[in-house]
């Protein structure tokens, strides 16, 4: 830790944090000297009775979860992994929750405090390790999804949840307005709901709890059981599913859930009760941004594509004011990341 | 003191209904629901319209005058209390719920809106708001913005931060800032999460969009009783490490049951030294399993008692006990001072044992609520605020205990906030480098220090001099002299 601090204090050139490099393909640019900081890891605590684990942010996400799978416990976001080497510093940095996300929460959600070195090489301790803390400002939440634009995040803690007694996954044959619709309205039943998504004609829920509740459940909504969910659902969180397969440029929509269909591209993968809707298209950045802000979203070109058009969605200007002024709060030099999250820094 | 000017300039903004002035109008506005505290404003603003707020805004910043935002006033960490010299603009009239969509789980609501009003507004749509701070009757969403107010039910569904989708904000700059969206995450920094419980410190809030969640098809309370406060720590552990993530995990020590159950006739076992009452809701099937599983760790853990409620009014009886406990224990002292740390679970022994130990050497009573799911204590002091010298002990007291509950790696404010009250413990809970980001980030948002100075984050200075007179884990060193 301390070279890092030393690295970030005497550098004269920015710096592009990296640990598992599983995200490289994420982000607007890669700037900078390579700060490796995938020797950092470690899990520093976890007490299973506290729903609290703590890690170093090099830590390998497969070693967190697989510990919390020993004591029947789980990260509440899901989040993909798209290597095996992907960290939990990379997925907090980049905000990603997968298909439990809706109905669970988010990564920044399950984020109860943070440790970060900041553009200086200061080391900052945010929030903590409690499920339930106010004090001071959420700077440790904010962090999350900043793409490392703010700090290096160096350690984390995290609230988790017990893994559910089973699960099952149901598919109906409907079109997508029906399925959105359907989406929409289970969401606002109390179903043990755990993810849902649509693509090619065909919804697929999951459904997490107690066996009894599933079962009761099954019998509320019908649908035919799937007979390989788990794997099913994993592919769509790891992006293995043959839906991401091509080169055609993959677009992420987040969107109101309730959003009407966007018919911007016929190939498209509606995840998250309708929230989240994955394209894989030509089209231009433009025409996609200029329809999804209509309903209320915004769009990220996520892999692929040109860049040059902008991978984020623009801010309006006085939204990017207050991040131009937190950047350079946490970051004066504008050494960390530079150019990944907007070109201005 | 205010200036005639910046009056005559007020009411040349806000029709007169809409101004307090005089002194017999402005007085009631002297304190929050933290009463030991209280500052008589020089004037209260009270604007019906958005025009208004952001005249009284650009006034404001014009003349740098400061402005201490305020909803409801039931904030127990003095984070409305007003300032010498301030505009103190109260928020209550904005209380208009603007829009309901059932289909896509979201209301639209003015600041003023109260907490509990939203949940009864979406019940036709089977449908509820889920934070229920114990103020919910009449505290307002603005202020559980600007507080991030949590309730009973945190460990399962979080606090006002997780269950707010955007925010519409206005910036001392006058800018318009919406923050983000109706879909589960917005461009950019996470905003949201930096506004959410910063105590009027940056913005004021216009419009909240806030989660709605379907309602539980069943909930069920266990209670059980214990017969040392230890075991009933470590039940509250086996629970969650069992699999179970109850609504809600509520534990009472020996002295909160007794206050409680002469207040509310709840049925609480007397003889107990701690009661755990356990909610679980979802399905039916599911509250059924979870109840059993409940049942079975308490009895592992020792459990003297264990009684599920039997039906509705049951249910209500055990949860009122606990819902008056503090009333319940405002009656076993003229006054009490209520805290907020919290800890980790696992700390619970040790704080107990300590606080028991502080509470002899203050001779001050404490009576034990805390939220045992999330680790958020909630210990009563009770004093008498008309003996000299009284209040002071009581809040020495409870600043032992804020920092006695960061040395076990918690904090000094779960849910109520720093405001003007727990200021000098901010100076134990982080160090320079972080207040220093603090006072930063504040000054992204207000560089000119106007909205809601002094609170929520101490001068480095301050600290220094708190450092200096203090010294952690002993006594202080000159326990006469009053402090910051």
């Amino acid at each position: 830790m301390q070279a890092l601090q030393e690295r970030i204090r005497t550098t004269q050139s920015p710096l592009r944090i990296r640990a598992g490099g599983t995200k490289d393909f994420y982000g607007q640019s890669l700037a900078g000297d390579i700060l490796d900081v995938s020797a950092h890891r470690g899990i520093v605590s976890y007490e299973p009775g506290e729903l609290v684990i703590t890690a170093k942010c090099g830590t390998p996400l497969a070693e967190i979860e697989t510990l919390l799978d020993e004591h029947g416990q789980m990260l509440g976001f899901e989040p993909p992994r798209f290597g095996a080497a992907s960290t939990l510093g990379g997925t907090l940095a980049c905000g990603f929750s997968g298909p439990r996300r809706p109905y669970s929460g988010s990564a920044r959600d399950f984020v109860l405090g943070m440790e970060i070195l900041d553009g200086t090489g200061q080391h900052l301790k945010f929030g903590g390790q409690v499920i339930k803390n106010v004090a001071g400002y959420d700077a440790s939440r904010l962090m999350a999804g900043a793409l490392g634009t703010l700090g290096v995040l160096v350690q984390a803690s995290l609230k988790v949840l017990p893994k559910p007694q089973s699960e099952l996954t149901l598919q109906f044959e409907m079109d997508e307005a029906t399925a959105l619709k359907h989406m929409n309205e289970w969401a606002g039943r109390p179903l043990p709901l755990s993810a849902s998504a649509w693509q090619s004609g065909v919804l697929s829920v999951r459904l997490s709890g107690a066996n009894t509740a599933i079962m009761q459940a099954h019998t509320k909504l019908g649908g035919e059981p799937h007979l390989h969910g788990a794997e099913f659902w994993q592919h769509l969180r790891n992006h293995q599913a043959a839906f991401f397969a091509d080169d055609t440029p993959l677009w992420r929509l987040s969107l109101p859930a309730s959003a009407p269909s966007l018919n911007l591209s016929s190939k498209q993968l509606i995840h998250w009760g309708g929230a989240e809707r994955w394209l894989k298209t030509d089209a231009a950045a433009a025409n996609i941004r200029a329809t999804v802000k209509a309903h209320g979203g915004h769009a990220t070109l996520f892999t692929g594509g040109n860049k040059s058009e902008g991978v984020f969605h623009p801010l309006p200007a006085a939204l990017m004011k207050y991040h131009a002024r937190l950047k350079k709060l946490f970051d004066p030099r504008g050494i960390l990341n530079r150019g990944r999250l907007y070109p201005d820094f | 003191m205010i200036s005639s000017d910046i009056i005559r300039r007020l009411q040349a903004i806000l029709p007169p209904h809409c101004l307090l002035i005089a002194q017999e109008d402005v007085k009631p506005f002297e304190t929050d629901g933290l009463t030991a505290f209280r500052n008589t404003p020089d004037v209260v603003a009270l604007p019906e319209t958005e025009g208004q707020v952001k005249a009284v805004i650009a006034l404001c910043r014009e003349t740098q005058t400061p402005i201490v935002f305020r909803g409801a006033g039931t904030g127990v960490s003095g984070g409305a209390l007003p300032v010498d010299g301030a505009v103190l603009l109260a928020m209550t009239k904005f209380n208009r719920i603007l829009s309901i969509d059932p289909l896509a789980r979201i209301a639209r609501v003015q600041p003023g809106v109260r907490n509990l009003a939203i949940s009864e507004a979406v019940v036709p749509f089977n449908l509820y708001y889920a934070p229920d701070p114990s103020s919910q009757i009449a505290c307002t969403i603005g202020g559980n913005v600007a507080e991030n107010s949590g309730g009973v039910h945190c460990l399962k569904y979080g606090l006002t931060v997780h269950n707010i989708l955007s925010v519409r904000v206005l910036t001392i700059d006058g800018e318009e800032l919406v923050i983000g969206s109706e879909a589960l995450d917005a461009p950019g920094y996470d905003l949201l999460a930096l506004l959410t419980g910063s105590e009027g410190m940056l913005a004021v809030t216009l419009e909240i969009t806030v989660k709605l969640l379907p309602k539980p098809e069943r909930t069920q309370v266990v209670l059980a009783a214990f017969d040392e406060v230890e075991k009933g720590g470590s039940a509250v552990g086996a629970i969650i490490s069992g699999g179970v993530l109850p609504a809600g995990l509520e534990m009472m020590d020996k002295l909160a049951i007794e206050a409680a159950e002469a207040y509310a006739h709840a049925g609480y076992p007397l003889d107990a030294e701690a009661i755990l009452l356990v909610e679980v809701d979802g399905t039916q099937e599911e509250v059924s399993e979870d109840v059993m599983r409940v049942r079975e760790i308490l009895l592992a853990s020792g459990a003297t008692e264990i009684r599920t409620a039997k039906d509705d009014a049951e249910q209500k009886k055990f949860w009122a006990g606990r819902k008056a406990a503090f009333p319940a224990v405002g009656r076993l002292a003229p006054d009490y001072y209520c805290m907020d740390g919290t800890i980790p679970r696992k700390a619970l022994p040790a704080v107990l044992k300590r606080m028991a130990e502080l509470s002899t050497e203050y001779a001050l009573p404490v009576a034990n609520v805390f939220h045992a799911g999330d680790g958020n204590l909630h210990p009563l002091i009770l004093y008498d605020a008309n003996q000299p010298g009284e209040w002071e002990k009581a809040e020495h007291f409870g600043a032992d205990i804020l920092e006695m509950c960061v040395a076990h790696g918690g904090s000094i404010t779960g849910e109520h906030g720093v405001g003007i009250e727990k200021i000098s413990q901010m100076c134990v809970q982080f160090g320079n480098a972080e207040l220093q980001a603090f006072h930063g980030i504040k000054a992204c948002f207000d560089p000119d220090g106007l909205l809601n100075p002094g609170k929520a984050v101490p001068t480095l200075h301050r600290c220094a001099e708190y450092g200096a007179m203090h010294v952690r884990g002993g006594k202080l060193p000159f326990p006469e002299l009053p402090r910051f």
